[in-house]
């Protein structure tokens, strides 16, 4: 759904305050106002109802549990927001582990002086994501701290999910010769992100693919069961990242094929212009499968015939050699080793 | 990007590196001058599928790692002074400073910004008129331009709280340098592409008279590569020794003069220090005196200790291509990117950096 038509449907209630104060944070009667007429209203359902110190839940049987922080910044970027990114973040991680995601928990950690309509902003977001992602939201907390002790909001959020019955995702499961699959474009979100940095902005039309991919692992488990080796996001630090601490994990060796990989024109040409390498950049909206080589191609046909992974990919292969490392091979023969990244990407000057 | 997959087209380079191996017959060494070529001969991986006869030096062309130890102490100086703001290209933060580097002095408090151009800076400068803005302007001739054109621009809009912490340092100096150090083992030099689109390439000439040694100006594609290394093996295999562009498309004999005058009204030329490799004669751009007031250097009285460098680190002899980095008792021992002794294991353009990453499994990839 377009962000106009989200707080079309949800507007701002009638708060008599315009910014956020320390008094929000403190338990009295502020806070009581920002979370009956501003979070319990929007997020509504049977478990937050009860307003409890914590949420009572039915779960039985095998269960994924993870928790994620969020403190990005700025807080709005071209695709999306905060709020968005930190219920897509946690439910992926919980489907990464081969889960349903059903519970999240929401904590705010605010800076004093965030006008309260972006605050709505960012929740009517969390709101539209949750419905999306087919997950609730049970309980949560809300802190203030002085202004500039923040950057304007951080959030925190815990899923909880039963593992899919036919699931057997373990590290320990790849093996020679299983093929490595990327479900969409890379590199997307992190260059969105770039565009509107301070001091780094350019223009482009590039936004974050920040969405949650629990329906999409849902359908491979549905189809493929234990088939499945292995599903990772590759968020922070990017694809090389996360293959390096698979290969380092599992002590496999993993080759990538430099011409499968996919990145969008424009993300690409941005990179070309700004000396960034694709591998290294930030994703939101992808996540890679291990699998057997037999249903290798049967996935991504199964994945490319979804709107959200429409460019999946074979994009690499497990091999029983230089164990540990990540290379990658390009059509002229070349090889190089794909790193482990330092820290952050630093743009380079030539 | 479609004048980019054009030079990375992989039938075309393998048809160049096929001319390659059939014009080989000696051994050679080739030094690409510039770090942005060892960067592109890495990732392409270029270096694994070259015939064994060609070795390729990794020369001093990395602006990351030839800014003096003393420069990087400056700027971490200045950048942690109260009302100063630090702007600097991206990968000059992590280069090791003889205490800390500017990404430590951040993580400390010091306000440094990454910025991609100096002009930038300029606005920064106009926005925050309160503070200092000084940009670290660190590169060889191809990042002159822009950097003197912030100095121009910020005497235009009248800034008084504008300055530039300059290390500039030129190509053809360098290669004289190399080339009358009695230790200098290189045949041919690859010329750097980007230099020669601001400087041409006529300064070349006496070169190749006076050392009988060729260059070919080449580009950053793996085509580029490629065709540039096969220029020069011809040259050498035929005996001869002259100035080739293999770059065409982008550099002329006498470069973007409009950018040369750019250049030439703000700098002026004189000796330079390199980190690794000492001082070179009339290596280096400076400001001119009507443009001191926008010198750092003279604007802010600095006071550091001079530091000296690592002496278990062979930097200097590594980019002059006397030594390769895995001959360096520290080469990733006490050595790493995550741990650098010296600049060339910072940049993924310097050599060591580079070797490093291709090391660790060099002896079961048969590169």
């Amino acid at each position: 759904m377009k962000k106009s038509l989200m707080k079309l449907q949800c507007p701002v209630p009638k708060f008599d305050f315009d910014i956020i104060t320390l008094a929000h944070g403190s338990g009295g009667l502020l806070t009581n106002k920002l979370l009956e007429s501003g979070v319990f209203s929007l997020l509504k359902n049977e478990e937050l109802d009860q307003h409890h110190d914590g949420a009572f839940l039915n779960m039985n049987g095998n269960i994924a549990f993870s928790t994620d922080s969020f403190v990005i910044s700025p807080v709005f970027f071209p695709g999306g927001d905060i709020g968005e990114l930190a219920v897509n973040g946690t439910v992926n991680d919980v489907a990464m582990c081969g889960a349903i995601p059903q519970y999240l928990s929401l904590s705010f950690i605010l800076e004093e002086g965030l006008p309260v309509n972006e605050f709505w902003d960012i929740l009517v977001s969390i709101k539209f994501a949750a419905e999306k992602a087919g997950v609730k939201i049970v309980t949560g907390d809300t802190k203030v701290v002085n202004r500039g002790k923040g950057d304007k909001i951080f959030i925190n959020t815990t899923g909880l999910g039963h593992i899919h019955p036919k699931a057997n995702i373990n590290l320990m499961n790849i093996k020679k010769g299983d093929k490595i699959i990327v479900s969409d474009d890379i590199a997307t979100h992190g260059i969105a992100i770039l565009s509107v940095r301070e001091g780094l902005e350019f223009e482009t039309s590039i936004e974050s693919d920040t969405r949650s991919l629990n329906y999409l692992t849902t359908l491979l488990l549905d189809k493929f069961g234990s088939d499945i080796h292995l599903f990772r996001d590759p968020t922070r630090g990017g694809l090389a990242s996360t293959l390096n601490e698979i290969a380092m994990d599992s002590s496999m060796g993993l080759v990538l094929q430099d011409e499968a990989i996919p990145v969008a024109t424009q993300v690409k040409a941005a990179c070309e212009i700004l000396g960034l390498d694709p591998l290294y950049s930030a994703n939101e909206g992808i996540f890679m499968i291990f699998v057997p080589d037999n249903i290798a191609s049967e996935v991504v046909n199964v994945l490319r015939a979804t709107e959200e992974a429409r460019h999946a990919a074979i994009i690499g292969t497990v091999v029983d050699d230089h164990h540990g490392k990540v290379l990658i091979t390009n059509p002229l023969g070349g090889k190089r080793v794909v790193n482990m990244p330092l820290g952050e990407q630093l743009p380079r000057i030539c | 990007m479609k004048y980019l997959s054009e030079y990375r087209n992989p039938e075309l380079a393998k048809k160049v590196l096929h001319e390659i191996e059939k014009t080989i017959t000696k051994s050679w060494n080739i030094m690409e001058v510039c770090g942005g070529q060892t960067h592109s001969l890495v990732k392409n991986g270029i270096l694994s599928v070259l015939p064994k006869k060609i070795t390729m030096l990794h020369g001093p062309g990395c602006p990351v790692c030839v800014t003096p130890l003393n420069l990087i102490d400056k700027a971490i100086y200045l950048a942690e002074k109260e009302d100063v703001i630090l702007c600097s290209f991206g990968d000059m933060l992590r280069v090791p400073g003889s205490k800390k580097n500017l990404l430590e002095a951040k993580a400390q408090g010091a306000d440094v910004r990454i910025l991609y151009s100096p002009l930038e800076a300029v606005t920064l400068a106009k926005q925050n008129t309160d503070k200092e803005v000084v940009f670290f302007a660190v590169g060889f001739e191809t990042t002159a331009p822009a950097n003197a054109l912030s100095v121009l621009h910020a005497e235009k809009l009248g800034l008084t709280n504008y300055s530039i912490l300059t290390s500039h340092v030129l190509v053809p100096p360098a290669i004289t340098a190399l080339m009358e150090d009695p230790e200098s083992n290189i045949d041919a030099f690859l010329a750097a592409g980007h230099v020669c689109s601001i400087m041409g390439y006529w300064e070349y000439f006496p070169l190749v008279e006076k050392y009988k040694i060729p260059i070919v100006v080449t580009g950053f594609e793996p085509l580029d590569l490629l065709q540039g290394i096969l220029m020069v093996v011809k040259q050498l295999e035929e005996g001869r020794a002259e100035v080739e562009n293999q770059y065409v498309r982008m550099v002329k004999e006498k470069g973007n003069t409009t950018a040369q005058k750019i250049i030439s009204d703000v700098f002026e030329v004189g000796d330079q220090m390199w980190r690794g490799i000492g001082t070179i004669g009339k290596s280096g751009f400076h400001l001119r005196g009507k443009y001191a007031r926008f010198d750092a250097n003279k604007k802010f009285s600095i006071h550091i200790k001079m530091a000296s460098e690592n002496k278990e680190c062979i930097a200097g002899n590594i980019m002059k291509g006397i030594s390769k980095p895995f001959e360096c008792s520290q080469f990733g021992k006490a050595c790493t990117p995550q741990n650098p002794l010296g600049a060339p294991m910072v940049s993924s353009e310097g050599a060591c950096a580079a070797y490093y990453n291709f090391s660790t499994i060099y002896k079961t990839m048969d590169l």
